[in-house]
Formats: structure tokens, sequence, C-alpha cells
């Protein structure tokens, strides 16, 4: 049996979303290095909805495939739809992860939670 | 497919698989049985004993057949410490970087009140002999210093290490578990008194190994049971497993320096190649380590997703990254040697064995590069560093 499942390898081989926006709207990073996990997503919102949404990671197979999910799971979705994303449904849509691979997903949903917080904040600095 | 991860094992020898089958076939006898065909079993199992013997500088009666590398270094460092205990000595000196058999035994028997000092195994990966003299205390039962290191493959200086616990009247116990049938090792030119082995990583069979006492040292049993190994260890022999495990050694010694030289001057130029990749370092000294050997950090990468895109390109490596461990931290033994964390994560062991050729090494190069290249493309630590807003570790 392999580690990973196929859509886990498949999203770690092909990472949808891979890159950087410059002139984004919400940007957020989470993890450290110390850990080995760090992501970056970028997000570029029209009237509240995310009309792009671009990562970068450091990282093991599964916090890349989860990162890259991530991004597809929230990707033309409203602001409100994506605060609600969880680790489990990033898990579950890549047909899951190894247990000791959760904190993964978790990261992934820190990541665009805190990337849709700094969007909120400068909208409301605005 | 490349095979390079011949530290985690080796593809088992010809020899030793035809061995193997033809005493699983023909002797499957039990060496403890009275009738003839038992008594051969019983040959074959003494005929291996001579041969590991013989190719270590052993006499027969100082091999106990273990399951392995594992067992031998727990009977060895368990038998030393009830020696020590018994002359009030409970003491032991070892190094930050051994194997996890060796450290997880020393854990235990820290709680059950040993002291144990860790000497430093440096930058470089090697433990100076005069720090362990320094380390020796007058209440030490035993040194404890593997022959060469499992991850980074430096050589430690074993022969002065033994002197000096030879000199200071100390046992001695080395894990050579990565050493045997891959360099020159001899017991007594060595000044080893307790030594570990592990048949698969040598081309032999997985679940075999033995323990090197030397004669006086009263060894304690692990396993309750018969008579077996003159009561050291108990169960009925894995006669099929150790009469191929000293097939393989067999195979291996007479021609140990000529294959050592081959590999080298592989490893040579896959350190010279990887080389050329920026912000990497190798892990350890690069003359006093295993020929097979090769490791590395790359800055801004993670290890375990590089062995992962490395197997899509069919090579089989290994890493130190906490990701490949199923544990948060990464190796001891990246630690060990200095490395920060940030960079620890973002190892790679190259392990390479016989049957690699050149066209494999350069095909290994040029892999790696195009891996790490294209990791670090979306590393948000890498984008950091090279817009100067991190600075460079390696």
């Amino acid at each position: 049996m392999a580690l990973y499942s196929e859509k886990v390898m498949d999203h770690f081989r092909n990472p949808r979303n891979v890159g950087v926006i410059e002139d984004a709207d919400g940007i957020g990073e989470v993890g450290n290095a110390k850990c080995g996990d760090i992501m970056k997503m970028y997000l570029k919102i029209d009237d509240d909805v995310i009309t792009d949404v671009k990562f970068e990671t450091f990282g093991c197979g599964s916090a890349i495939a989860s990162s890259s999910m991530a991004t597809e799971l929230i990707k033309g979705q409203p602001v409100s739809e994506a605060m609600k994303l969880t680790n489990k449904a990033v898990a579950e849509a890549l047909d899951g992860l190894p247990d000791y691979k959760m904190h993964c997903s978790v990261l992934a949903e820190e990541a665009i939670q805190s990337a849709l917080e700094d969007y909120e904040k400068r909208k409301a600095d605005k | 497919m490349i095979y390079a991860d011949n530290a985690a094992t080796t593809k088992m020898s010809e020899t030793a698989v035809k061995t193997m089958v033809s005493v699983i076939n023909d002797d499957y006898g039990n060496p403890s049985s009275l009738y003839g065909f038992g008594q051969r079993a019983k040959e074959v199992l003494e005929s291996a004993r001579d041969d590991i013997a013989g190719i270590i500088g052993a006499d027969p009666r100082e091999i106990i057949f273990t399951s392995g590398g594992s067992e031998a270094d727990n009977q060895a460092i368990l038998s030393a410490a009830q020696l020590g205990k018994k002359n009030g000595k409970m003491h032991i000196v070892s190094s930050a970087f051994e194997h996890h058999a060796v450290l997880h035994t020393l854990d235990k028997l820290k709680k059950e009140g040993f002291d144990i000092t860790l000497v430093d195994v440096h930058e470089n990966g090697l433990v100076i002999p005069t720090e362990i003299e320094k380390a020796i205390r007058k209440d030490t039962c035993l040194v404890t210093i593997m022959f060469a290191n499992n991850e980074i493959g430096t050589i430690q200086p074993i022969r002065e290490i033994g002197r000096i616990c030879r000199d200071k009247k100390v046992l001695f116990h080395t894990d050579a578990v990565q050493a045997i049938g891959h360099i020159p090792v001899n017991v007594n030119d060595d000044n080893i008194d307790l030594l570990s082995a592990s048949a698969h990583k040598f081309h032999g069979p997985k679940g075999v190994g033995f323990l090197y006492a030397k004669k006086g040292i009263k060894l304690s049993s692990l396993i309750a049971g018969g008579a077996q190994e003159r009561g050291l260890r108990a169960g009925t022999e894995n006669v099929p497993g150790i009469a191929a495990m000293a097939a393989a050694l067999k195979e291996a010694a007479p021609r140990i320096n000529e294959t050592a030289a081959y590999l080298a001057k592989k490893r040579d130029r896959l350190i010279a190649g990887l080389k050329e990749i920026p912000h990497c370092a190798v892990n350890g000294d690069e003359k006093n380590r295993l020929p097979s050997n090769v490791n590395f950090c790359f800055e801004g990468i993670e290890g375990e997703s590089l062995l992962l895109l490395l197997d899509d390109k069919g090579i089989q490596a290994s890493s130190g990254s906490a990701c490949t461990s199923g544990s948060l931290d990464p190796s001891h033994v990246l630690l060990a040697i200095g490395r920060v964390h940030d960079v620890a994560h973002g190892s790679l062991r190259l392990s390479i064995g016989e049957d690699i050729s050149d066209e494999d090494v350069e095909y290994i190069i040029s892999s790696v590069k195009e891996v790490v290249t294209y990791l670090r493309s979306f590393s948000p630590i890498w984008r950091d560093l090279e817009a100067g807003l991190k600075e460079h570790i390696l």
C-alpha cells in the first residue's frame, strides 16, 4: 500500500494554483521552518468573492497537496463560504491523509483563515 | 530503478539467496536434535560461525547469533551495564548520534540509575578519542561508539577509542552495523570488546545478525528459554538466515577494499556534482566516511517531497526530515552535528551499491538538481532567502 492516496499524489505532483499574486487582497502565512512546514496563501477578492488564489509551500508531500486542494476548494467561493473551510474537508477531498499527516490539512485551513483575516483587516482599515 | 538506500537495507546477494534456499530445503533439521539430520543443521550453524569469526578476527566461541543489530546492541549494552552494576560502576560513555537501538537502551539504563555521558560528535560528525578519554571516570563500565554512522556515514576512530578503553580497563562496544562487510573490521586490531552486526546491511537476509563478545565477558541473556547459543540466546536458531549471512560476508570480505575504492569514486563524483547546487552542505566529514554514503542538506526545501519526486524519477533514497520519521523533530544525527531544524528538514541521504553505473551517478545528480530547483520555485522560505528578507544558513 502506498503512503498516500492517488489524489494526494496527483495534487503533490501537479499542484494547482502554485505561485504568487503580486497585488493580493489578502495574504496569510502559517507554520515555521523549524517544524518543517510553511504555507503562504495569496487571495484576490472582488465583491467578497475569491476570484484568484495562489500558494507557496515549504513542506512534505501532504503539505503541498493540502495547500493545492485547499486553493481548489475556495477558488470562486464567496468569502463567507471560504471562512467555513475545515481541515477535515481538505483531508476528505484528498481521499484521506495518514493520521500523522493530518496537521498538514490543519495548516492549510489555518493558512486560508489567516489570508481571509488579512483581507478583512485591510478592508476595515480602508 | 536506481536503488540508493543501501544503508536502509540491501538486496540479498545471489549466493546468499542460494545458500538460504538450500538450507531451507535440505538442512531444515533442528540443530538441537541428536540424530544425524539435526546434527547436519548444527554443522551448517557452526560452519557459519567459523566463517564469520574468521573474517572479523574472532574466535568462533565469541560469536552469538541474534535477530539483528538492534538485539545485539541491546544485549551488549545491557550485559556490560549488569557487569558494571555488580562492581558499583554505573557510568557509560557514548555519543549523541548513535543508533536508536543504542540511545534508547541507554535511556532505559538512565532510568535505572546509570549516568550517561554523550561526547560531542562535532560539525564533521567525528568523535575525538581524547574526549572519550576525558569522559571516562572511575565508575565507567562501558564506552559505546558506533563504527560508522548510519545517516552521515562518518567512520569513527575506533582503533584509538578501543586502545584508550583497554588502557583504562573499560569495556568497549561498537555498533558496526554499517561497517561490517563494507570496510575492514578486525576486533583484535581495532581493540573491540563487543560488536554488533546485521546481515541485511551487507547483502544478507533480514532478521539475523550477530554479537561478538570477547572471551571472558559474561553476557546476559535477553530471552529466557532453551540452551541455544551456549545459553546466551534462547530460541531455535535461524539456521537458513545465519548460513546466508555467513555466505554474504564471505563473498564481500575478499574484495572489500576493491569494492570500497569503486564506490568511493562514485561517491566523490556524486558529492562534487551535488555541491554545484547553491546553498547546500555536505553532512559529515568528506574523507572519513563510508564509501557508499552521500548526505546533503539543501536550504529552502523539505526532504520528504524531495524523496517522493526522486522516487517518481526512479531513484530511491532517504532523508532525515521530520516528515519521513513520523515525529516532529528532524534526525537526531543532523541535530547532533549542529544542523539547525530549518535545514535539517531538507536533507538527503544516498547510500549507493555496487551495481551503480557512471550513467546512474550522472542521472542522480541531474535529477536532484532538477527537483531541488523545482521545490525551491514555490518555497516561501526560499523566496524570503532570495529576496534578502532572511539570511542564508548554508
